[in-house]
């Protein structure tokens, strides 16, 4: 198929930054999305032009370093998918495709599409961990944790970080984000003891990065490559109250 | 090049605690004069960085990609191994350590491997302290399946996800250490060199890959856990940006190279769909518990739907060859097998490379809803990527190289021949052999890392004391001028030819010709054929832009140099192992029925190379390798 491609090129994080038209020629309806933008940045190399910038390691889906909006999509149309994922098949001979970077306050760009997402790590370094000091744990089955507690840890720690949630929120709130790491940690009896500490420190990490409020829009869960659910926000939004209620009559 | 082994006294399964015993220990104070640089923050080094941290030593940590979480190991799938016996299903630690050793066609050590098996119990315990929501039974104890051919349920996961699982846990270790002060992240930093001052590592020099800023760090000990090498065939299922650069930095400064032809080939990935590609897809092993592999009888039947051949014209090889194990015969020989039956014109899909796996008898049997339970995301997985619905029409499968059980030499204390720098993860060759046994990757991962490096490191550090490096000193800039100019030298080329188009070139050599069968010919073949096209690398190359800020060509340009230069290396160790043990098949060493044969008189060694300097051939030394506790025996699964 032959596609039109409008990309966002920025020279740097200081730089503004504009669209730029390129056409491409030939594209297996077989090959990924980034694999139809190495073909794009082969055809620009032959021109010596120079490639366009932007963040993928895995590209199987679970390491989170790919982004990219796609036709105003974080990770393309395509639903529980990363843009590594997405195929050319989902799209048509002579459409014009939108590729941007992920847009928030919290991510500046680096370089064309590429942008920085330390923010996140700030969050976790702030609480999203839990105590154990290497060799002094317990028999692994010292605590059985019953299997639907485990279930719905694990579903909230499915998610790879790629903030997906942030750069389709209208407010790029990243709760969704914080909600699943904390809600992982305090759904397990190991993460009870932090618990109170984990959920005040992580939210006032999150608000002073540079994040905006949730307001409920649920933009964010919708554009979740792994479909994490609203629930958590719900559940921190109730451990934080407690938590401030806690830290006021302590 | 001395080869040490340094494996301690007495009976196998006191090796270790003897060891612990006799190394010396860093008082708690002392601790924190010593500094030490971690590059990589997988499995290896996440672990690495967040104990030697926790443990008061000061720490730089390194990974190329933004956030120290996306490490290659967040990828794996299937699970980690412990001998917990936990299912009291006759597991113990003994059963681990003869499984590992036998499933490396005997070319391991045996005192690494065993205490790798005693230290899989406190993994687990570890892991599930942190909060890694493994999977539960109903009455809320941990579950474990079967995996790889294992005769006891020995595999702990978390959903397909067990590598990105056991991931965050050391992320979210390492991140309590960062902000306690004791790790220093440095993320989107590529490792380009190895300081090295009268023999001992003292640093490392980087490039910040956001701002192409060169830098050096200088520190008492230097731990490389870099991973492993797969891209040097470009196609794998590693991830896009692994490569050997930091593993072949450290080779190039004087660390030993250890049995780089150790590739392991997985036989269930999607194949390759055309020139686009840029990777592979990894489908469970686990799927091939219920689906059956086949290819047409016939060869004109090649091209028909599937669903339309009849069952007598189709060849379940597997289980025609190995009717006891069948389906689920090891990596290495359902790999084989299937190329022989592509390499006679009875492949399927795309270029004939590709072996169907069906799932038509398990979903009749068992129901489509089961195998949907079982199996649906990988399902899900198949269709984004090749459009066809595997519950319909069979999957097709193709091998691909997934890991490497090659890596830099170490001593029992996981040190290089280097002294200071240290190997840990796959970057090192130490436990898996010839052949790795699935989820024993992970295991070993962790065991280095939160488990080995923390004693030994204390024993290099005692006796060599605290002394770092001044950042000013003649040797840290001449590493700097040298590093500086080699990204120069990339940059003004001034070519007309693609990085990536020399890899994908360089691929093609490696798979045609040290792939899943290798001979003299071949291999000789390749390594000419690699030598001209370095040559022509080097003139023809084409990295636009400078150096000085983000540039991802000049990114894959250093990588893919480096791979160049070790691609040669791999195939002279392929070529000089003149027998066929685990993942190295060479065809002039089979029996008559087409049966790997190993040489345990000639080559029961690790093959470690060292580094003789620009064209001159690296020269091979041996470490001999002694079965004392496990008796050398012939791998058979017919
Ligand atoms: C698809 C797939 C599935 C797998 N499934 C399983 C499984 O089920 N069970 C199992 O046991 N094993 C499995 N494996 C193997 C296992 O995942 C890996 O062997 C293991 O995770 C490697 O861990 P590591 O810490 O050694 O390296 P990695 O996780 O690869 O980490 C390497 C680190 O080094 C950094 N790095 C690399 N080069 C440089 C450089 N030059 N400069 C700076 N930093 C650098 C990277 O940024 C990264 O942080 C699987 C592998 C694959 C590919
Ligand atoms: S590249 Fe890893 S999730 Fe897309």
């Amino acid at each position: 198929m032959n596609l039109t491609l409008k990309v966002w090129r920025q020279s740097g994080p200081k730089d503004s930054g504009q669209f730029e038209t390129h056409l491409i020629e030939e594209v297996s309806e077989d090959s990924s999305f980034l694999e139809m933008m190495d073909q794009l940045n082969e055809q620009l190399l032959e021109n010596g032009i120079e490639p366009i910038a932007f963040d993928h390691d895995c590209r199987e889906g679970i390491c989170g370093m790919c982004s990219l909006t796609i036709n105003g999509f974080a990770h393309g149309p395509e639903d529980s998918t990363t843009t590594c994922q997405l195929h050319m098949r989902k799209f048509n001979d002579g459409d014009i495709i939108t590729i941007e970077p992920f847009r928030a306050r919290a991510f500046p760009v680096v370089r064309d599409l590429v942008v920085d997402r330390s923010s996140f790590d700030k969050i976790i370094q702030a609480g999203g961990f839990i105590s154990a000091r290497t060799g002094s744990a317990p028999d692994g089955n010292a605590i059985p944790i019953p299997k639907e507690d485990a279930d719905k840890a694990m579903d909230a720690a499915a998610c790879i970080g790629c903030g997906a949630c942030v750069a389709s929120c209208k407010n790029a709130s990243a709760m969704l984000f914080t909600s699943a790491k904390a809600g992982h940690l305090n759904l397990l009896p190991q993460g009870q003891a932090e618990k109170d500490a984990r959920v005040l420190n992580m939210v006032k990490t999150m608000d002073e990065s540079g994040f905006g409020n949730c307001r409920n829009y649920g933009e964010c869960s919708a554009a979740c490559p792994k479909d994490i659910s609203l629930d958590y926000i719900a559940k921190l939004n109730r451990d934080h109250a407690k938590a401030k209620i806690k830290n006021l009559f302590s | 090049m001395k080869l040490d082994s340094k494996i301690p006294e007495g009976p196998i399964a006191e090796k270790w605690d003897n060891h612990r015993f006799s190394s010396k220990l860093v008082n708690p104070a002392n601790k924190r004069k010593f500094n030490i640089i971690v590059v990589g923050s997988g499995l290896a080094g996440g672990a690495a960085a967040a104990t030697l941290g926790e443990l008061g030593y000061n720490v730089d940590c390194f990974c190329y990609q933004d956030t120290p979480r996306r490490a290659h190991s967040i990828a794996a799938q299937g699970g980690i191994n412990a001998a917990k016996n936990y299912q009291n299903d006759g597991d113990s630690i003994h059963r681990l350590f003869y499984d590992t050793v036998k499933g490396g066609d005997f070319r391991s050590r045996e005192a690494n491997v065993h205490r790798l098996a005693q230290i899989s119990v406190n993994i687990i315990d570890q892991c599930v302290a942190q909060g890694v929501p493994f999977a539960r039974e109903y009455g809320g104890l941990l579950a474990n399946r079967s995996f790889g051919g294992a005769q006891v349920s020995r595999t702990f996961y978390a959903r397909g996800q067990t590598g990105q699982q056991l991931l965050l846990g050391a992320y979210s270790s390492l991140s309590r250490q960062i902000a306690a002060g004791q790790v220093k992240m440095h993320t989107r930093h590529e490792m380009l060199d190895l300081i090295v001052v009268d023999g001992h590592a003292k640093g490392i020099i980087t490039r910040n890959l956001a701002n192409g800023e060169h830098r050096a760090w200088t520190a008492d000990a230097v731990l490389l856990c870099t991973g492993g090498y797969g891209n040097a065939y470009y196609l794998s299922t590693n991830a896009v940006g692994c490569n050997v650069t930091a593993a072949f930095r450290a080779y190039r400064q004087g660390a030993g190279f250890a049995n780089p032809c150790y590739t392991q080939i997985h036989p269930t990935c999607i194949p390759v769909s055309g020139d686009h590609q840029s990777k592979l897809t990894l489908m469970s092993e686990s799927l091939r518990n219920d689906g059956r592999v086949w290819v047409p009888l016939d060869r004109e039947n090649c091209d028909k739907d599937p669903n339309d051949i009849e069952e007598e014209l189709r060849d379940y090889y597997l289980e025609r060859k190995y009717p006891s194990f069948g389906n689920l015969a090891p990596r290495d020989i359902s790999s084989r097998s299937a190329k022989e039956a592509c390499d006679d014109g009875r492949g399927v899909g795309q270029g004939g490379r590709g072996v169907y796996l069906d799932f038509g008898d398990a979903i009749s049997r068992l129901g489509e809803s089961t195998i949907r339970e079982r199996y649906g995301n990988l399902f899900q997985m198949y269709e984004r990527i090749t459009g066809e619905n595997a519950y319909k029409r069979p999957m097709r499968i193709y091998p691909a190289i997934h890991y490497t059980m090659g890596g830099l030499w170490v001593d029992y204390n996981l040190m290089t021949t280097v002294p200071g720098c240290f190997a840990l993860g796959e970057a090192n060759f130490s436990d898996h052999g010839a052949n790795r046994l699935g989820a024993s990757a992970l295991m070993q991962g962790l065991s280095d890392g939160y488990f080995v490096i923390p004693y030994t490191i204390g024993d290099y550090l005692a006796s060599t004391g605290a002394g770092v490096l001044s950042p000013d000193s003649p040797e840290v800039k001449e590493s700097l001028d040298k590093v500086k100019g080699r990204i120069d030298q990339l940059t003004s080329i001034k070519g007309k030819r693609s990085a990536r188009s020399y890899h994908k070139k360089l691929g093609q050599i490696m798979w045609e010709y040290a792939g899943m069968a290798r001979n003299e010919k071949g291999l000789n073949k390749a390594i000419g054929e690699i030598q001209d096209l370095r040559d022509d690398f080097n003139k023809e190359l084409m990295v636009p832009g400078s150096g000085d800020r983000l540039n991802v060509e000049l990114e894959r340009a250093g990588r893919v140099k480096d791979f160049l230069d070790f691609g040669e290396l791999l195939c002279r160790d392929a070529l000089e192992r003149k027998e066929s043990c685990g993942g190295h098949f060479r065809e002039e060493f089979q029996t008559a029925e087409g049966e790997a044969t190993r040489d345990d008189e000639n080559f029961a060694h690790a093959a470690v190379w060292e580094y003789q300097g620009r064209e001159k051939i690296p020269k091979r030394h041996k470490e001999e390798l002694y079965f004392d506790n496990v008796k050398l025996a012939v791998r058979s699964y017919k």
